[in-house]
């Protein structure tokens, strides 16, 4: 199976680094989060209610819509805390990469441990810039605002021409499509890993996030 | 076209499109009324979330597009268009964006209706909530009020897109395939705002009738011309009303939220129970933010740190600390003035009163001025033998300090001056002493 890999990228001032990611990681996870499943008998299912809710960005002029789920907002602000740090931590010239990937997971046998098969991947390459002055940081926050809006676009696009997706999982079945552990919102499964390039354009720092 | 749907799957798919565009209307025109929409999560399904998402139905919004609809379908030259205008207080107005629902003839006879097609249009919805936050739309209409509003216009059949000036911009929603047709859904928006760059917005009061404020009834659909479109930000009718929304009931048709995992077996769908119940569930689900259902509440609400004008404070209560600020019981509110205002005079300004005690007393002017108690934020009556009032008047006004005034230092500097010789004298005469300890320190 071929595995779809869409390619993102922004250049933003550091402190527009958090809610850039916010805004672009949650759109996907908006779009690739359903209700939650209630199997019953028969091998039928129903499918819980997913809420929405509109986030302002402080240092951006944008608004994104994210999934009503505390959790998942928890788990993602944290891998996207993480990435901004480590990019921080790498000197002024603070090139990075943070990728969201969607996967399904395949048993295997003993000893083998399960295989864990990407589906899809969003890259998101960042550009981190400093400004000099209060006035370009203010064109910055609406340019950044309008590149934003053209990446949700570009996402929606992608999501739009209903590629692959894995199949309707059976209750068994369903812990290796989704991940079950949220209480209101049933996401696909996903892990982020992020890079950071330094100034010899050789990575530095990869880390994983199982989730 | 002749379809080889099953009826079952066309009587599915009617309804899924019929819904669908209902819920891409209310997406689009909550988009626009100007505040943030939250919604909650919930991992029970309720069998009333059209594709699985919780979007909530803005009745007067339901009622104009089914008029608009008229008992048909978007379908292939039918297309159901959403127009959002800006219409300023002056009496101009703008086309902003036109949001198309339209069908073309490309089927996809494969496609499974009950299960693919729904959930695909639930993801064309959630695309749809994104990019109604990325128009330029979106922003004007955050910042209605006083100078402008947003209205909508919902119309069926040929989309007009001539409104939105030269230049205008496409963007395609996304597009679901169906076995008798293509759904697309897209967004035309203007993007020559020069009317708008060239005026002068200016902060002047709301002219009724354009701007329709929360408390008050939206002035009737037939007062207002047809092509004028309809605010965006109106409180909708209670519920109780009923009235001219009464056909809001088959809104609340049986959704399908029941799939299965085994090839197409059938859909069993879960029935409804009546209207009441979503009453409830709306009810429970309101959320601070939510535009609609926060309005139709308006009960007293105890604030902290406000004493009730009925309430005495006595000596007795205060024997547990900040006894003033624990929960009272709640007075009726049938007498509470605050619910219920009295048409009462306007009262002087506390703040004249105060800047008046704050000037030295014995000031002339006295008889001008209607002498108000001092009473400042947070304090009580007479309590203490100095009150908070008291003690704000004296800091304010305190006396001089002694080294300060001006004949006593001028005293001081002279006599400082003239001890200044005999005080050198005395130094070198111990220049011994002091030379000795200065090096006993280095």
């Amino acid at each position: 199976m071929n595995c779809r890999s869409e390619v993102l990228e922004v250049t933003v001032e550091a402190r527009q680094v958090e809610e850039a990611m916010l805004a672009l990681l949650h759109t996907i996870l908006l779009h690739r989060s359903t209700g939650k499943f209630h199997y019953k008998k028969e091998g039928t299912y129903s499918i819980g209610t997913v809420g929405t809710q509109d986030i302002d960005c402080d240092f951006i002029d944008f608004t994104f819509v994210r999934v009503s789920s505390e959790e998942l907002d928890r788990m993602i602000r944290k891998a996207v805390s993480e990435f901004k740090d480590a990019l921080s931590n790498s000197g002024s010239d603070g090139m990075g990469q943070i990728s969201l990937e969607f996967y399904q997971k395949k048993k295997s046998r003993w000893p083998f441990s399960d295989e864990c098969i990407p589906w899809e991947v969003w890259s998101i390459k960042v550009n981190v810039v400093n400004l000099a002055n209060e006035q370009e940081r203010q064109i910055c926050r609406e340019k950044v605002g309008e590149k934003l809006g053209e990446k949700v676009i570009n996402v929606v696009e992608v999501i739009n021409r209903h590629e692959y997706l894995p199949k309707m999982p059976t209750q068994s079945e369903v812990d290796n499509v989704f991940d079950t552990t949220l209480k209101d919102v049933q996401p696909y499964l996903y892990k982020i890993t992020y890079q950071i390039t330094d100034s010899l354009g050789t990575s530095v720092s990869t880390t994983m996030r199982r989730d | 076209m002749e379809s080889d749907l099953k009826p079952q799957d066309q009587k599915d798919l009617d309804k899924f499109i019929k819904f669908f565009a209902l819920k891409t209307v209310q997406v689009i025109v909550q988009a626009r009324l100007g505040e943030k929409i939250c919604t909650r999560s919930s991992s029970s399904p309720t069998g009333s979330d059209w594709f699985n998402l919780a979007i909530k139905d803005i009745p007067e919004v339901t009622h104009e597009a089914k008029k608009a609809l008229a008992g048909q379908l978007p379908g292939i030259g039918r297309s159901m268009c959403v127009e959002i205008s800006l219409k300023t207080s002056e009496g101009d107005s703008m086309e902003l964006e036109t949001w198309c629902l339209e069908m073309n003839e490309k089927c996809d006879k494969e496609i499974k209706v009950s299960y693919a097609v729904y959930n695909r249009l639930s993801v064309l919805l959630k695309s749809l909530l994104a990019i109604t936050r990325v128009t330029p739309a979106y922003k004007l209409s955050r910042k209605q009020g006083h100078d402008y509003v947003i209205l909508y216009r919902i119309y069926f059949g040929e989309v007009q897109l001539s409104g939105l000036g030269e230049g205008f911009q496409t963007v395609r929603v996304g597009v679901v395939g169906t076995p008798i047709g293509t759904i697309t859904l897209s967004c035309a928006y203007r993007t020559n705002l020069a009317f708008m760059s060239n005026r002068q917005f200016e902060r002047s009061a709301p002219i009724m009738g354009i701007i329709v404020d929360h408390f008050v009834d939206p002035p009737c659909s037939s007062q207002r011309p047809a092509n004028m479109g309809h605010p965006c930000n109106y409180r909708a009718p209670d519920e109780e009303d009923g009235g001219q929304f009464a056909g809001v009931q088959d809104s609340q048709e049986v959704c399908a939220t029941s799939f299965s995992t085994s090839p197409p077996s059938q859909v069993s769908v879960r029935s409804l129970a009546p209207r009441q119940r979503r009453k409830e569930e709306g009810r429970r689900s309101v959320s601070p933010s939510d535009p609609v259902e926060s309005l139709n509440a308006f009960t007293r609400k105890v604030g902290a740190f406000v004493n009730k004008p009925s309430t005495q404070i006595t000596a007795a209560s205060l024997d547990l600390p900040f006894a003033a600020f624990a929960p009272r019981g709640l007075d009726s509110e049938e007498n509470d003035p605050m619910v219920h205002p009295p048409d009462s005079p306007p009262c002087p300004s506390p703040l004249q009163g105060s800047l008046h005690s704050q000037g030295s007393e014995g000031s002339g002017q006295q008889d001008d001025f209607v002498m108000v108690d001092f009473r400042p934020a947070f304090s009580k009556d007479d309590l203490l033998p100095m009150d908070l009032g008291t003690f704000y008047r004296e800091f304010q006004n305190p006396p001089q300090l002694a080294s300060l005034s001006l004949h006593i230092s001028s005293q001081s500097m002279a006599d400082d001056l003239d001890s200044l010789p005999e005080k050198l004298r005395v130094y070198e005469k111990n220049i011994d002493e002091f030379d000795a300890f200065v090096d006993m320190l280095q």
